[in-house]
């Protein structure tokens, strides 16, 4: 793989981690002495993506604007490398006006007409909407793609099936993404999934289906180029399978008593991982490292300071958005 | 009598009459000529023409491209209908009936409804969900039921529900136009299908050309001075024929069709009864929870001074939809029980 592609890998996945412990840091701040979820800055759930960098930074590489994300309940890897704007994001989970929703949706519910980013907070149900943003490409003659997240949880529910059923008969240019960070909340794979691969799901459903099994951004880089390309000839759905890893707590405030792999999950962290292997690899020294986590730092930054000087919603406007107006 | 409203219609006054069915067909069919975006999706809703024939004919005229049938895969095609629409197209999709929205109820209440809501506005869903509802067949608890009320519950979707060819032909061009989810909730009691005993107001006169109902408007479908009788779908035609029958007994009932129910033409609603002081709703969807209520509330809010006699309602008594006929009947919003429910209002 070419230096400067690593490297773009590499600073995607640490602009990710930047913002999340950012926004952990953020979170946090104002909820002490006692946690209370709805305090703060930034209240609600919050569900974090460190240690699953790999999987966005790998797949949205491929992307462009022009092409359809639809990500989860735990969605900031995706929507940063997808280029959702940082700003007007950090604004929406700080509950603000200038939020991608103006606040009406928060960190589970981001949209972004501009680079065709959504979320559905529903466990399977923003693969369905993926597929029809795949219709809508494939209706207008165009090769843009719509890649469709979730994580290995959602493998069981049926609207897994019945997307994945419905892109294949119609040959829909959709990736599905399967993250593997091995926990439903609290509940191992082992105890929810019949098979040891979610990709050996894609069978059933006649389309090639892949596993990648070490979180390495560039086997993620490789499977993923496969898949869009796939999907921009016309040639129909891929399913991709990660097994990555969950670095913290489902959301904050999880204080994980039932991991049973706790002790092993800091020695499998990504990113120290891939920076290790560019160094040894004479692709990163100090000074681009250096430069990179200080880019990263003032990006996000810059977009925290966006949120907080946005002024909060007036309660008046609290009806708005209900319908479009005519 | 008039059961459209001409100011309505930019289209020239006709006397062709087709059945609900028809007409509906008719509208789908002028907006997929008029835009390429709007398509069809649903099961059977190609070669077959739809169960209820709501697509009659258009696979025919356009193609598999634009009317498509699914598989039996509610939230995969009604989901992908709403991603169509968030990419700009206008989805017409159909749910077979009302009663199978079980199975695919998040995209519709946590996706299409809200999606506009959480985006602040950024994000448009131009989408028709139409499907079938009501009883009166011995179809059964699965595949009788109204539940239009459930619908107009949850916030971010318009609901309409013609009761007549005009306006369903006016309501369907409304919908495909807007901006917004709307659900189109079609009786198969009123569609005038070859195979189902036809009301007789199931055929009717329909504007040919452009014909649009603005959607939020009821319809005062008889004009009268002792009760106001507010309802929709096939319960209007029930109610027009109660109010024939007891006009020769002096009794004048005053129908109005809601039309939609979301927007809720609440004006109306206020303007008739503080004419007649007395109030009847009538709905073939559940008692408790519901419409019959909502619609006593509005009033209630407002004036309660308005009604003279406390305010009543005929609607499913809270049971499920039973299959023999004489029990399904004994809990339908039939013309009997409305007839005795009128004449317990003014107190013959």
């Amino acid at each position: 793989m070419e230096p400067d592609v690593r490297l773009g890998l590499y600073r995607m996945m640490v602009l990710i981690r930047t913002y999340e412990e950012t926004i952990l840091r953020e979170y946090h701040a104002d909820k002490k002495p006692v946690f209370d979820i709805g305090a703060g800055l930034i209240p609600g759930e919050m569900h974090l993506s460190a240690g699953q960098e790999p999987v966005a930074a790998g797949v949205c590489a491929h992307l462009t604007a022009d092409d359809a994300v639809t990500a989860t309940h735990r969605p900031h890897h995706f929507a940063i490398a997808h280029g959702v704007d940082l700003d007007r994001m950090t604004a929406e989970i700080f509950g603000r006006v200038d939020g991608l929703g103006r606040g009406r949706g928060g960190h589970m519910h981001l949209f972004d007409p501009a680079t065709h980013f959504s979320c559905s907070g529903i466990i399977a149900e923003g693969y369905p909407p993926a597929v029809g943003q795949a219709l809508a490409f494939q209706r207008r003659g165009t090769d843009r793609v719509a890649v469709a997240v979730t994580g290995e949880g959602a493998a069981n529910q049926g609207a897994f099936h019945e997307a994945l059923n419905l892109a294949a008969l119609w040959k829909l240019p959709v990736v599905f993404v399967v993250e593997d960070n091995d926990w439903g909340i609290s509940v191992p794979r082992s105890a929810s999934t019949c098979v040891t691969s979610n990709a050996e799901r894609a069978a059933g459903y006649g389309i090639p289906g892949e596993r990648v099994e070490d979180n390495s951004v560039e086997a993620v880089h490789e499977v993923a180029a496969a898949a869009v390309a796939r999907a921009r000839a016309g040639e129909g759905p891929s399913l991709i399978e990660v097994h990555t890893l969950r670095l913290w707590g489902h959301f904050e405030g999880d204080a994980q008593g039932y991991r049973s792999d706790l002790e092993g999950v800091p020695g499998r962290d990504p990113l120290p991982t891939y920076e290790k292997r560019l160094r040894a690899d004479g692709v990163l020294d100090d000074t681009a490292a250096n430069s990179i986590a200080a880019q990263a730092h003032d990006r996000v930054q810059a977009a925290v300071e966006f949120a907080k000087r946005s002024p909060e919603p007036d309660p008046a406007t609290a009806l708005d958005h209900v319908f479009a107006q005519a | 009598m008039t059961l459209t409203d001409a100011s309505a219609s930019s289209a020239t006054p006709t006397t062709r009459k087709l059945t609900t069915a028809k007409a509906m067909v008719e509208a789908i069919a002028q907006e997929m000529e008029r835009d390429d975006d709007v398509f069809v999706l649903g099961e059977d809703v190609g070669a077959y023409g739809g169960i209820f024939s709501s697509t009659t004919g258009l696979l025919d005229r356009f193609g598999p491209k634009r009317v498509i049938d699914t598989p039996i895969s509610e939230t995969a095609f009604i989901g992908a209908a709403v991603g169509a629409a968030v990419e700009g197209l206008r989805p017409i999709v159909e749910l077979m009936f009302v009663d199978f929205f079980g199975v695919c109820m998040d995209q519709i209440y946590n996706h299409m409804a809200k999606i506009h809501f959480e985006s602040g506005g950024n994000v448009k869903v131009p989408l028709v969900l139409t499907t079938a509802v009501g009883g009166g067949y011995s179809d059964g608890a699965q595949h009788s039921q109204c539940l239009w009320g459930t619908f107009a519950h949850l916030p971010g979707m318009k609901v309409v529900v013609p009761s007549n060819p005009a306006d369903a032909k006016g309501l369907m061009t409304a919908a495909v136009r807007d901006d917004n989810p709307v659900v189109y909730l079609f009786h198969k009691g009123v569609m005038g299908l070859p195979w189902m005993a036809k009301n007789r107001r199931s055929v009717g006169p329909v504007p040919e050309g452009e014909h649009v109902v603005p959607i939020g408007k009821a319809n005062v479908v008889r004009p009268g001075s002792d009760v106001t009788v507010v309802t929709l779908s096939l319960s209007v035609h029930h109610a027009l024929d109660v109010a024939e029958e007891l006009a020769p007994q002096g009794v004048d009932c005053e129908v109005v069709d809601l039309r939609s129910l979301v927007p809720l033409d609440t004006d109306t609603i206020l303007e008739s009864v503080g004419r007649t002081g007395r109030l009847l709703v009538v709905d073939e969807d559940y008692l408790s929870f519901g419409l019959s209520g909502e619609i006593i509330a509005r009033v209630a809010e407002r004036d309660p001074g308005l009604l003279r006699a406390p305010a009543a309602r005929v609607a499913v008594p809270d049971v499920p939809i039973p299959y023999a006929r004489p029990l399904e009947y004994a809990v339908l919003p039939t013309p009997d029980r409305i007839r005795r429910a009128v004449l317990d209002l003014v107190g013959a």
